[in-house]
């Protein structure tokens, strides 16, 4: 309901006096929607006949006036005498304008108090002078802070039902600030009778503080988050004449030509335009926005962008993960447990997730730990989240607007938190995998008589946790990379860069990420092994044997490529049967039992020459080295060039013995 | 951002929400000066398409200046309008007080026209400040197979994300400009230039503030011949706005029961 006061005839727009929305919660029947009515009566604000029709309404159902009936304007509300639902309305005080949002107090609608409370910049607190602190105090003092509300203001209502006592206002202001709320007032008030709410009526003549109206002049809208790094849920993405991402800014800024990059994919891009409609007539085109903005864009580059990723700032990103920290509050009526699978929701974002913890389990209103676990209706709790998909979001204490999550189960909102990490692996539970064999000779039935684009495209569907790719830059790492950025394949790309590599590699590396966008994770020898080795043989000693040289290999590729294998669920690479003796017995899906996990060889299979047919149809880019006679190509000072007639792998390693080429990263015991 | 402009980023949001998460929808358009502001904000939001087609549920009985603004504006902002006609009165529940019963047809109507189209979105152009059953609506409201509104199981909505999952054959009511008060939509439609109905206009002292039918709704007193005095009027009046519309006055509970059979 709109309610214009006279009282605040004045010139000055409505668009230039700030709007604060301020939610009114406590226990029921303690007089939230009364003081709401008696706000608006005492400022004028109610419409012509409103009053009599109340008094009316009153009447007919015998009962004294009753205020309450200005909101709880559902017939069940009017004949139990309680609110069922939020309701809003809005009113002017000299400086502002004011939205009240009346929230149910009961605990049966502890799902409607959230609802308008997630809405409010600013909360009063209401308690019964004569009842004290009750359940929904406690409960509602709670979830303010969960909800992120930190203005707060205290009202002991009904102070005519205890004489007006500073003592006993006192006795409960205590309690108050027992409960670790920490109120910018504390107010002794008679809603019914109107003292303390617009006026210091006598008998309140002992209070030295602000009226309610006064606390209402003293509460500011929620501060902008546009100071924090850039966060830009991508809602849609139109196309017209080109593709345009569409998006509301929820913290930060952004400008036309920003670097930003898009997660939890890590695709890098540069902001091209900001786009409008209508053009601004006369007006130069659109170059910046901040938060709050709803805003199209394009980037400088095609990349594939979707519903659900998150545009973030390239110097800070958002953390991304497979499994979910949050403290919830549950508000389903059936109780949240280990196992259970719900759809875990983060700004446009949404994934499958199951449960994999509960722990302290907190009734708000005792606020005791009631359980571990499992979490009732109206509990919060510390909850774990084995996600299905990896998301991306903020720690609540970084960002508000990405810190938080809403859980759908059976296709209704059913609870919400907030954030309070994500880890990059998936724990999984013991013996999950126990049967890795099993699942490999599964995967490999399946994924046979598919090409290697169809065998990546459902990657995804069939493992969960971190599927992670090796890339060297070779012809078969660049056609999977290839395959893995244009179905948009989430996969995490990794190079392991030896310290020795050609210069070509680096340049074929530099052009990767340009062409598909993607950042391509680099991981380096640990510093402290790499100086022993050095020390020990010198700077070229693996020359000197083949244990030098596994060594060096060691040192350079294995130990960086077991820390990116790390707490993977699978590990894609690029070996074909083909390319030596040794790798004749390639299969489609291995298990690495001691590294627990599945491997998988997409192009086991392939020939050469379709590799060859395949990155020359796409344009992929390929080491230049491959034209000047190289085949296979690793570090620099190990690998030479072939002649025709030679095995693939013939150059590296030329020194060696032929025929066991390989460097121990793909020659552990299956 | 001022005021205006995070009203409109936030009716922008709703829209590509309803957009994204819902298969089939349709804008209701009433002809009034709040739907005009909604398809404007589906353009803005859309970039000038109108990406779903347009609605207008007829009674038969509007003012012939609102279907002439629906023949000219249904062309020049090229929407996909469906036109939908409302059952005769005595296929309406009996027991309804006489205006709300005639606007109940309009109820009627959406219900054939949802049958019709099986849509799982209707977008509506209600505002928390029309009316106190309004005033408790979430942003996506559940409907049941039959169009109504079951206000006590109403599932938490908050943090902008909404409940767009209806089940099979029911369907979401998406309300992108219920956080905007009737001023809000003047100081808007002066800002925009979006084209209204001159019935809201006054002529010889009276306007129509909210129009409907025309049998059942009446102007009021009103000097306001331009949309600037319009802006000055809402500053200061303590008139209801929908105080002439017959149909929320005649009992205690019209409107509600209007509302929880499926009424907007």
């Amino acid at each position: 309901m709109n309610i214009a006061l006279p009282d605040a005839r004045r010139k000055n727009s409505t668009s230039a006096r700030s709007l604060v929305r301020i939610v009114i919660v406590g226990h029921v029947d303690h007089g939230k929607s009364t003081l709401i009515g008696r706000l608006l009566h005492e400022t004028g604000s109610l419409p012509d006949g409103k009053l009599d029709s109340l008094k009316a309404i009153s009447a007919r159902r015998g009962v004294s006036f009753e205020w309450s009936f200005l909101l709880d304007a559902l017939q069940t509300e009017r004949d139990q005498g309680i609110t069922i639902d939020t309701s809003q309305i809005r009113f002017r005080t000299s400086s502002r304008d004011i939205v009240l949002i009346d929230a149910p107090g009961h605990t049966e609608f502890l799902r409607n108090m959230i609802t308008g409370a997630s809405q409010a910049d600013a909360a009063i607190l209401i308690v019964d002078a004569n009842e004290g602190i009750r359940e929904q105090t406690r409960r509602h003092g709670y979830l303010l802070h969960l909800l992120g509300i930190r203005q707060l203001a205290v009202v002991i209502n009904k102070m005519d039902r205890v004489d007006f006592s500073p003592a006993r206002f006192q006795e409960i202001r205590g309690e108050i600030e027992a409960l670790g709320l920490k109120p910018a007032a504390v107010i002794p008030i008679s809603a019914r009778n109107g003292d303390g709410v617009a006026r210091r009526t006598a008998p309140i003549a002992w209070h030295d503080g602000p009226t309610v109206l006064e606390a209402l002049d003293g509460f500011v809208p929620a501060t902008s988050l546009d100071e924090l790094p850039l966060r830009l849920p991508v809602q849609a993405v139109y196309r017209m004449e080109y593709r345009v991402i569409a998006g509301r800014i929820e913290s930060g800024q952004l400008s036309v030509g920003d670097d930003i990059v898009v997660m939890p994919g890590n695709k890098v891009a540069r902001v091209k335009s900001i786009e409008a409609w209508p053009a601004p007539q006369g007006l130069p085109p659109v170059r910046s926005a901040g938060a709050g903005q709803s805003i199209g864009i394009t980037l400088d580059r095609e990349l594939f962008v979707d519903r659900g990723d998150l545009i973030a700032s390239q110097s800070i990103p958002p953390g991304t993960g497979r499994t979910l920290r949050a403290r919830i509050f549950w508000l389903h009526p059936t109780s949240l447990g280990i196992g259970t699978r719900v759809i875990v929701r983060s700004g446009t974002a949404e994934t499958v997730g199951v449960v994999r913890a509960v722990n302290n389990a907190v009734d708000p209103a005792n606020l005791n730990i009631v359980a571990h676990d499992v979490l009732a209706p109206n509990h919060v709790a510390d909850v774990e989240i084995a996600l299905a998909r990896p998301l991306a979001a903020d720690p609540h204490t970084d960002n508000p607007a990405t810190g938080r999550i809403v859980i759908e189960l059976s296709d209704r909102i059913a609870g919400g938190g907030l954030v309070l990490g994500l880890n990059p692996t998936e724990r999984e539970p013991a013996g999950a995998h126990a049967d890795l064999a099993a699942e490999a000779a599964y995967l490999a039935e399946i994924y046979r008589p598919l090409s290697p684009a169809e065998r990546l495209a459902r990657l995804r569907r069939d493992l969960g946790g971190r599927v992670v790719f090796t890339t060297s830059f070779g012809l078969e790492d660049q056609a999977i990379t290839h395959l893995l950025c244009e179905q948009n394949i989430d996969v995490e790309l990794i190079t392991l860069d030896t310290g020795r590599l050609f210069n070509e590699t680096y340049s074929l590396w530099a052009e990767t990420e340009r062409r598909y966008g993607r950042r391509i994770r680099a991981l380096y020898p640990s510093r402290r092994n790499l100086e022993a080795l050095i020390a020990e043989q010198g700077i070229n000693g693996f020359f000197e044997s083949k244990s030098a040289r596994l060594a060096c290999c060691h040192v350079r590729k294995i130990e960086p490529l077991e820390r990116a294998l790390s707490g993977a669920h699978a590990w894609i690479t690029g070996l074909r049967a083909e390319q030596s003796a040794f790798r004749k017995d390639l299969a489609l899906v291995t298990a690495e039992r001691d590294r627990g996990l599945i491997k998988i060889n997409p192009l086991f299979d392939q020939t050469r020459k379709q590799i060859l047919e395949l990155v020359s149809k796409h344009a992929v880019p390929v080491n230049t080295l491959h034209s000047k006679g190289f085949a296979s190509i690793g570090c620099a000072p190990c690998t030479r060039a072939i002649s025709s007639g030679e095995p693939e792998r013939a150059g590296r390693w030329w020194w060696e013995e032929q025929g066991s080429q390989e460097c121990g990263l793909h020659t552990r015991r299956r | 951002m001022n005021r205006l402009d995070d009203l409109e980023s936030q009716s922008v949001f709703i829209f590509r929400e309803a957009y994204a998460r819902l298969k089939n929808i349709a804008l209701l358009w009433s002809l009034g000066k709040d739907s005009n502001v909604m398809i404007w904000l589906a353009r803005k939001a859309f970039f000038g398409r109108m990406p779903f087609p347009v609605m207008h549920v007829d009674t038969g009985k509007k003012f012939p200046e609102m279907y002439a603004f629906r023949e000219r504006y249904s062309r020049e902002w090229a929407l996909n309008l469906l036109v939908e006609q409302c059952p005769p009165l005595d296929a309406v529940d009996p027991t309804l007080p006489p205006a709300a019963r005639s606007a109940a047809r309009k109820t009627e109507g959406l219900k054939l026209a949802l049958a019709k189209h099986g849509f799982d979105g209707l977008i509506a152009g209600i505002r928390r400040d029309e009316e106190p059953t309004r005033a408790k609506e979430r942003v996506f409201s559940l409907r049941g197979t039959e169009g109504g509104w079951d206000v006590r199981d109403q599932p938490p909505e908050f943090w902008n994300h909404f409940n767009a999952s209806p089940p099979r054959g029911a369907h979401v009511r998406v309300h992108p400009i219920l956080h905007w008060t009737e001023a809000d939509i003047w100081s808007y439609t002066r800002r925009e230039g979006i084209p209204i109905i001159p019935l809201y206009l006054a002529q010889n002292g009276k306007r129509y503030r909210s129009l409907g039918d025309a049998d059942i709704t009446s102007p009021v007193a009103s000097n306001a011949t331009t949309i600037d005095q319009i802006v000055e009027e809402l500053d200061v009046t303590r008139v209801a706005e929908r105080s002439g519309r017959a149909m929320d006055h005649e009992s205690e509970d019209a409107f509600e029961r209007l509302r929880v059979s499926g009424y907007l």
